[in-house]
């Protein structure tokens, strides 16, 4: 990235030639967008000079709909469709907020089936990442791999809650379903399954020269950058920044499991370049696997519904409850002024803040490499726009 | 190989219509548009992968729509990305399927009462060939609304127009 160097050509006779910047526009319809983000890039040549995202193409308008519903538990299903890649942790991030509103206390058993589902539910939402990532980088085999892996974590939400991506299963106060009794052998019957196959996936895709050369000393991304631009998740994480709010602000039970942050550490080029987000994503996986299989383990027997409230009246305040989803700090503000219909909700989106430093990461880079940078960020547009 | 295999043996000659002959190179090669809105594009993907694999109808993306017969419209269709949708439509090249999958690009799905920045069903800017029930539509329910499609591709002859 950085050797290029940007001499105006010259003629034969050693005249000087003109070169002027131009604009590139990028989607909203370009494959390797993830959805409907348009970059528009100010090119020089083939150099990158400048990126600005234009968003709001998938505005969905979550904070209005929030305003006309008539119960705390009918914004649920928008919540679902904000981040639709990783839809329990949006559940769960609402429900937190909620029952810190309502001062609810949740029997153990849901929270160790919420936990469950959100870890899987991470493991979902990264296999998407690196096998989207794998197609934009040119490697369209571990694309197959992935969705055949996560076909089977769907398996296991479908026989919970009957939906395969958007669940409305969390509730305040509890869960829409207890699982089935045959859930839990078959969710450790998927934790041995899925364990050597993320050896093979970096086999495949992580240490493969072509996918290294391509994504090392690419985008990279300073801690002090990245923490000015207020990024979380993979992306602050990559660029070594031990930060994780599973640990570092825990909510539910987080602090009863053994397991560790990972960072990256450029083991293949600089600190915070594209190859260290996505193996902070790739050893995600491992740590879910392991609080999955403690939380298996422990999960003790009650009634899901024990504290679901008849009516939800919160007292006029507010609250601010922050998650770690799999992109980043997933927080909702949430306003009550003592009616059953919310005053105001407001989401804080890791994705959108992640986004935004595509212009700070993408100067000086080629063309091509953008389709590198855009895909480490892994942004959801739905998540996004709201 | 196939169906075909063997078959002509004893003689190289088909009779048949060009109406059968074209509708059917048409609906065996549908491509698709690798064009996704929303969350229906998550089924969407999960359909042409490993599972589902949508390729074995000959469904097979395609990045840009001069390249494209089918439109798979996956998603929530706002106001902002309806010119867009329009354009690309206007793109594809003739004969041109359109296949309006999920609520919301339907009807507008979920966002049909409040959402003041959401086209209410995609049919308002493009016409529509099959549309796909769901929030968001099975893979199974996106290969039947292809197979349905199929089937409208198979009965067009060429005397009258579409």
């Amino acid at each position: 990235m950085s050797e290029i160097v940007t001499t105006p050509p010259t003629s034969s006779t050693g005249r000087t030639l003109r070169t002027e910047e131009m604009i590139l526009n990028m989607g909203p319809q370009h494959p390797a967008t993830h959805g409907v983000l348009r970059l528009e890039l100010v090119v020089d040549g083939e150099i990158v000079v400048d990126v600005i995202p234009h968003i709001g193409y998938l505005h969905r308008c979550f904070e209005k709909h929030c305003e006309h519903m008539t119960n705390y538990q009918q914004v649920i299903p928008y919540t679902d469709r904000m981040d639709y890649v990783a839809s329990m942790t949006n559940e769960f991030g609402f429900v937190v907020a909620a029952e810190r509103l309502l001062k609810i206390q949740v029997p153990e058993r849901v929270e160790y089936i919420r936990v469950i589902m959100a870890e899987l539910q991470r493991i979902a939402s990264h296999l998407i990442a690196i096998g989207t990532y794998g197609i934009d980088i040119g490697a369209f085999t571990p694309f197959l791999y992935c969705f055949r892996d996560r076909e089977k974590i769907l398996d296991l939400f479908e026989m919970t809650c009957g939906a395969r991506l958007l669940y409305n299963y969390m509730w305040v106060g509890g869960l829409s379903h207890d699982i089935p009794p045959d859930f839990i052998p078959k969710a450790k019957e998927f934790c041995a399954y899925f364990k050597p196959n993320i050896k093979e996936l970096n086999d495949l895709l992580t240490y493969n020269e072509i996918f290294v050369k391509r994504t090392a000393n690419v985008g990279v991304l300073p801690a002090d950058v990245a923490i000015n631009y207020g990024c979380s998740g993979p992306m602050l994480r990559g660029s070594g920044v031990d930060w994780d709010l599973r640990r570092d602000d825990p909510y539910s039970i987080y602090n009863k499991f053994a397991w560790d942050v990972c960072v990256g550490k450029g083991e293949m080029g600089t600190v915070g370049d594209c190859w260290d987000r996505h193996i902070v994503r790739a050893r995600e996986m491992e740590q879910s696997i392991r609080i999955i299989e403690q939380a298996l383990e422990q999960i003790p027997e009650g009634n899901v519904q024990a504290a679901l409230p008849k009516r939800i009246r919160p007292n006029p305040g507010e609250v601010y409850a922050r998650i770690e989803s799999p992109r980043g700090e997933l927080g909702y503000y949430i306003v009550s002024d003592g009616s059953a219909t919310p005053y105001r909700i407001k989401a804080r989106s890791p994705a959108f803040s992640n986004l935004s430093v595509i212009n700070e990461i993408s100067k000086g880079a080629m063309i091509a490499d953008m389709v590198a940078i855009a895909g480490s960020i892994d942004i959801v547009l739905g998540e996004v726009d709201r | 190989m196939g169906l075909l295999d063997r078959q002509f043996d004893s003689s190289n000659i088909v009779v048949t219509s060009l109406d059968n002959l074209l509708n059917w190179a048409r609906l065996s090669s549908l491509w698709q548009m690798q064009f996704g809105l929303a969350c229906c594009a998550i089924e969407m993907m999960a359909a042409s992968a490993s599972n589902f694999d949508m390729m074995r109808f000959g469904v097979i993306p395609r990045a840009t729509p001069r390249q494209c017969d089918v439109m798979i419209v996956s998603g929530t269709v706002t106001l902002k990305m309806a010119s867009r949708i329009k354009r690309l439509y206007d793109q594809m090249a003739e004969p041109r399927y359109v296949i309006s999958m999920g609520s919301c690009s339907n009807c507008g799905g979920p966002y049909w009462e409040h959402g003041y920045h959401v086209l209410k069903g995609v049919d308002r800017v493009i016409p529509v060939d099959v549309y796909v029930p769901g929030c968001p539509p099975r893979p199974e329910a996106l290969l039947e609304g292809l197979i349905k499609l199929q089937e409208k591709v198979r009965h067009e002859t060429l005397a009258k127009k579409r």
